[in-house]
């Protein structure tokens, strides 16, 4: 068996809950940090043996990884293992010199700041803590301890967002020259408070809105960005001295590789099997803290459930997608429909035959996707 | 049973006017029923009825009034049946005219009692709810003596609901109605006035002997439709069955036959002995034939096989109902189904809905329509979508619709009429008040909105009646609704070419408000043969993804898609659209909402 090549850390600890989130998280308990990274480290010694002797991609997500105490958030740095990127999410009020150092000291090459808006009213309305001046200072933070790869995390699609305030989100962000963008329309998840407390708004805004996903694309694309993946955003190879600048971390996920998640709720998918550690905090730590592997729920993948998973997540790449990888997912007379309504771009090869979607399919990858997977029980 | 003691009479009273009531009484005070038995409205069994208050399959009642034997033979009270009303009165010498004292008579009770007129029956007219305190029984009395040409004294006034005068009424019927003429010693000939199906004993017919008699184990014959068979059981019902081992001329029961489909023995065909048969049926036999169609699909399509079980059930007990299998490209598999009238379908549609627990899809109704097409051949087309886009010649059912409405309405149902194509006839006082108008209209103007209209342009005070009057040609046309340049067959329609336009032009809104965007510009279209009259254009979703998705949320996602793709399942796909059912159930609503 091929060793993993992906680790992902979950950090769960945040100052406070943002309305719209979904993520595993917990608000504050300090005390618990050094605890929980104890079992962090147990669980990766438990698992590691997958793992490559040198990895690829090393992703610390959250939760606010930079919210985690600054010498338990060193001592887990300095025990992972080494990787070609390493990636630490942060939230801009979060971020001083002392902690772009110990990033930077800690290897990480990568991270990926949650800016969201620059608008103060939208800041308000998303509950986000951070002024548009903190997204400044931590790029600038950053920038001096010499990190060379920040991603920007924008949203769209806020309640109250009128087409000038993403016209202008964008430009802010834009001019803080970053490597990386990651735009996603703020989803509003039913049952969380923030669809409680907007929910109707953004009904009654869907309209006025459609075109930012448009307009996103066109502005990004126009100021030279690579549209690589669905919501992700990259400096082209030439205007980066050559670099690749997408995500490897997500780019493996996208592309169907095996990855192993530690930290509570986190999920690995190896072999065909995907395991989701539960999402309560105490039980993770008192599992591994008595050397016992936390509580996991189990998913066996059968061949054409991963195709359809390639499917799903191949087309949401810029990259052709082989179709003998998910030839038992596909659905060919619906193949050919959409690509004779420039959906879906089929591309030949000689003996290998691929398919991507038009720009047009892109911005309803949803919907066609939905129509290309073929159903196991169908 | 010596003729003199038997008097056989039907009831003639519009729904809600206290005819079960009435009817309940009677089996009370005549000690057929215990009170404590008594179920309420004993006659109507099926609930059907009993929660519309209406009757819908007759049916007949001994019971013993002083040294009488008298026969109630129920009649349906509405206009669908009136074929099934006609031959009830003819098995009967007398009726009732039973009107609500705080209402006066409806055009439906005026039809009927037209019809007991024709058969000349003796009338025994009777004012019921006096108890009310808006009852006004001096003028429905007059109404009444008018109508039968009796005086007003001699209109009974009673409360079926109080039991005052009913004892009265039954005096009368003794009194006024003669007993029923007919030869005993003739060969034996009975009417078959009612029929149902009995699971265990096959189909039970509802008799009147007219001449000789008839004995158990007798073979039998029904001398117009030809079908042979043994009287396993006579009897009288009393009002539960009641054996006896013979039925004299003049005598009302039930004959059980053993046979296992009701259309083998129709309403209105003569049954006589094998063993000495009579030479002539008696007159009368008609073949009904449905006028109203309508497709009945399963929303589920896997509940076909219980659709066709269920409406083989239904048929053994109404040998009304027709029905033939359909294919709808739209709807999938379903059937075309004939019905006398609005409300027979509306019955057969809640007996499946209800008794089958079964989920339907209905589509418009629609008339049958005669079309004469180049070549010269004549057919009769059921369903729109397959009426010829070239042809010499439309016909289309009339009938002769009466509406009884307060003077001060007369206007807005002319209005009405004119509106529907509708030929004026002549207009008539009932009284002082009370107007009748008679027109000519095309029945598939009334299908669609007619009584709906009616109902609301009067305040709810209009009756309407029809009956059926031939066919005539009509300026009509065929409007198909198109879907992604594709016709969806189930919405196609047949109407006259004045209205064509706005009717497609509702359909194609409609439509376009219900079917969710897709991935490219949807037209809807309306148009006759290759000419498009009605255009709207579902404009495509501009973006549909999935904001995010991460090692940690993939198998999420995937059973999102997995319900996305399940959903589509449900969808119908017309001209490469995916059309939620929900889309098609919203636009035939539109056309039945107008029917209601």
């Amino acid at each position: 068996m091929s060793r993993v090549r992906h680790l992902y850390v979950h950090l769960p600890f945040c100052a406070h809950r943002c309305g719209y989130c979904d993520f595993v998280t917990v608000v504050g308990r300090q005390a618990q940090h050094r605890a929980y990274v104890d079992a962090l480290l147990a669980e990766l010694a438990l698992e590691g043996d997958v793992l490559a002797d040198r990895l690829d991609t090393v992703f610390l997500g959250g939760g606010t990884p930079t919210f985690t105490e600054p010498e338990e958030l060193a001592r887990l740095l300095a025990a992972l293992p080494a990787a070609d990127e390493l990636t630490v999410e942060a939230n801009p009020e979060t971020v001083t010199p002392d902690l772009a150092h110990l990033l930077r000291e800690g290897g990480v090459n990568r991270v990926s700041l949650g800016a969201q808006s620059f608008r103060p009213h939208l800041l308000r309305v998303l509950e986000r803590r951070a002024q548009p001046d903190d997204v400044r200072r931590a790029v600038y933070l950053f920038r001096d301890a010499g990190l060379d790869n920040i991603s920007l995390d924008l949203l769209y699609g806020i309640p109250g967002q009128s087409a000038a305030d993403l016209a202008s989100d964008l430009a802010d962000a834009l001019s803080l020259e970053p490597e990386h963008l990651s735009c996603y329309e703020l989803e509003a998840k039913p049952g969380t408070r923030f669809t409680h407390a907007h929910g109707g708004e953004l009904e009654r805004q869907a309209e006025a809105m459609e075109g930012y996903f448009e307009a996103v694309v066109d502005t990004l694309t126009a100021a030279g960005y690579r549209w690589y993946e669905t919501a992700n955003f990259c400096v082209e190879p030439d205007r980066a001295g050559g670099r690749d600048l997408r995500a490897q971390h997500n780019l493996a996920y996208w592309r169907g590789s095996d990855y192993l998640g530690v930290g509570v709720g986190a999920v690995s998918t190896v072999a065909g099997v995907r395991r989701r550690n539960l999402p309560g905090l105490s039980a993770y730590v008192d599992a591994l803290s008595a050397g016992a592997s936390p509580r996991r729920e189990v998913e066996v993948l059968d061949a054409q459930t991963q195709a359809c998973e390639r499917l799903m997540l191949g087309l949401r790449l810029d990259e052709p997608l082989a179709t003998a990888e998910v030839n038992e997912s596909l659905d060919h007379v619906a193949l050919e429909r959409l690509a004779a309504n420039g959906l879906v771009e089929l591309i030949s090869n000689g003996a290998c035959d691929a398919l991507r979607l038009t720009c047009r399919g892109r911005f309803l990858g949803g919907a066609v996707t939905a129509e290309l997977v073929e159903l196991a029980s169908a | 049973m010596e003729l003199e003691r038997i008097r056989n009479f039907a009831i003639i009273a519009h729904i809600d006017h206290g005819k079960s009531t009435f009817a309940d009484r009677i089996l009370e005070l005549t000690g057929a029923v215990s009170e404590r038995e008594m179920r309420e409205q004993l006659l109507d069994s099926m609930d059907l009825e009993r929660e519309r208050g209406i009757t819908i399959k007759a049916q007949a009642v001994r019971v013993r009034w002083r040294d009488h034997f008298l026969n109630l033979i129920d009649t349906p009270g509405h206009v669908d049946f009136s074929y099934e009303v006609s031959r009830s009165l003819q098995a009967c010498e007398g009726a009732l005219l039973l009107v609500d004292a705080s209402q006066g008579i409806e055009a439906q009770t005026l039809a009927n009692a037209y019809l007991a007129l024709d058969n000349d029956l003796e009338i025994v007219p009777v004012a019921n709810k006096i108890d009310l305190p808006q009852a006004d029984p001096d003028a429905a009395a007059a109404e009444l003596a008018q109508l039968v040409g009796e005086s007003p004294e001699r209109v009974l006034r009673i409360s079926a609901k109080t039991g005052k005068g009913v004892d009265e009424v039954l005096d009368a019927i003794v009194e006024r109605i003669p007993p029923p003429s007919g030869d005993p010693g003739a060969p034996a000939r009975a009417l078959v006035f009612d029929s149902s199906y009995d699971q265990y004993r096959g189909v039970v017919a509802f008799v009147r002997v007219v001449d000789g008699r008839f004995e158990t184990r007798e073979p039998l014959r029904a001398m117009v439709q030809g079908t042979s068979f043994e009287a396993e059981e006579l009897g009288v019902m009393s009002p539960v069955r009641e054996p006896v081992t013979a039925l004299g001329a003049g005598e009302v029961g039930y004959v059980v036959t053993g046979l296992k489909d009701v259309s083998r023995l129709r309403v209105g065909d003569t049954l006589t002995s094998r063993r000495r048969p009579a030479a002539e049926p008696l007159p009368g036999y008609k073949e009904v034939k449905p006028m109203v169609f309508a497709g009945i699909f399963p929303t589920d399509s896997d509940e076909y096989p219980e659709l066709r079980d269920a409406l083989e059930r239904l048929k053994l007990n109404d040998g009304s109902l027709s029905y033939e299998p359909e294919t709808s490209q739209a709807l999938g598999f379903g059937f075309r189904c004939g019905f006398l009238g609005l409300l027979h379908m509306e019955i057969v549609r809640e007996r499946l809905e209800r008794e089958f627990d079964l989920d339907l899809l209905i589509t418009a109704p629609t008339v049958a329509y005669r079309a004469t097409k180049r070549s010269g051949d004549v057919i009769e087309v059921h369903n729109p979508a397959e009426m010829p886009v070239e042809v010499d010649l439309v016909e289309e059912p009339y009938v002769k619709a009466s509406v009884i409405v307060p003077k001060d309405y007369v206007g807005p149902v002319m209005e009405l009429a004119n509106e529907r194509r509708g030929s004026f006839d002549h207009l008539e006082y009932l009284s002082e008040e009370r107007v009748l108008l008679s027109y000519a209209l095309p029945l598939g103007e009334i299908v669609y909105d007619f009584y709906d209209q009616l109902k609301s342009r009067t305040r709810g005070y209009a009756s309407f009646d029809y009956d059926l009057a031939g066919f005539q040609p009509g300026d009509l046309t065929r409007v198909d609704i198109l879907v992604g340049g594709e016709q969806v067959d189930a919405l196609s329609l047949i109407v006259h070419r004045d209205a064509a336009y706005d009717r497609g032009r509702q359909l194609v809104e409609r439509l376009r408000k219900e079917i969710p965007r897709q991935m490219f510009d949807v037209p809807v279209q309306a148009a006759i043969g290759s000419r498009v009259i009605a255009r709207e254009t579902i404009k495509a979703r501009r973006k549909d993804v999935l904001a995010k998705c991460y090692g940690g949320d993939i198998s999420r996602k995937r059973k999102l898609l997995e319900k996305q793709k399940k959903g589509k399942k449900r969808m119908k796909q017309v001209g490469g659209v995916e059309v939620p059912q929900e889309a098609f159930l919203a636009v035939l609503n539109l056309e039945s909402e107008r029917k209601r």
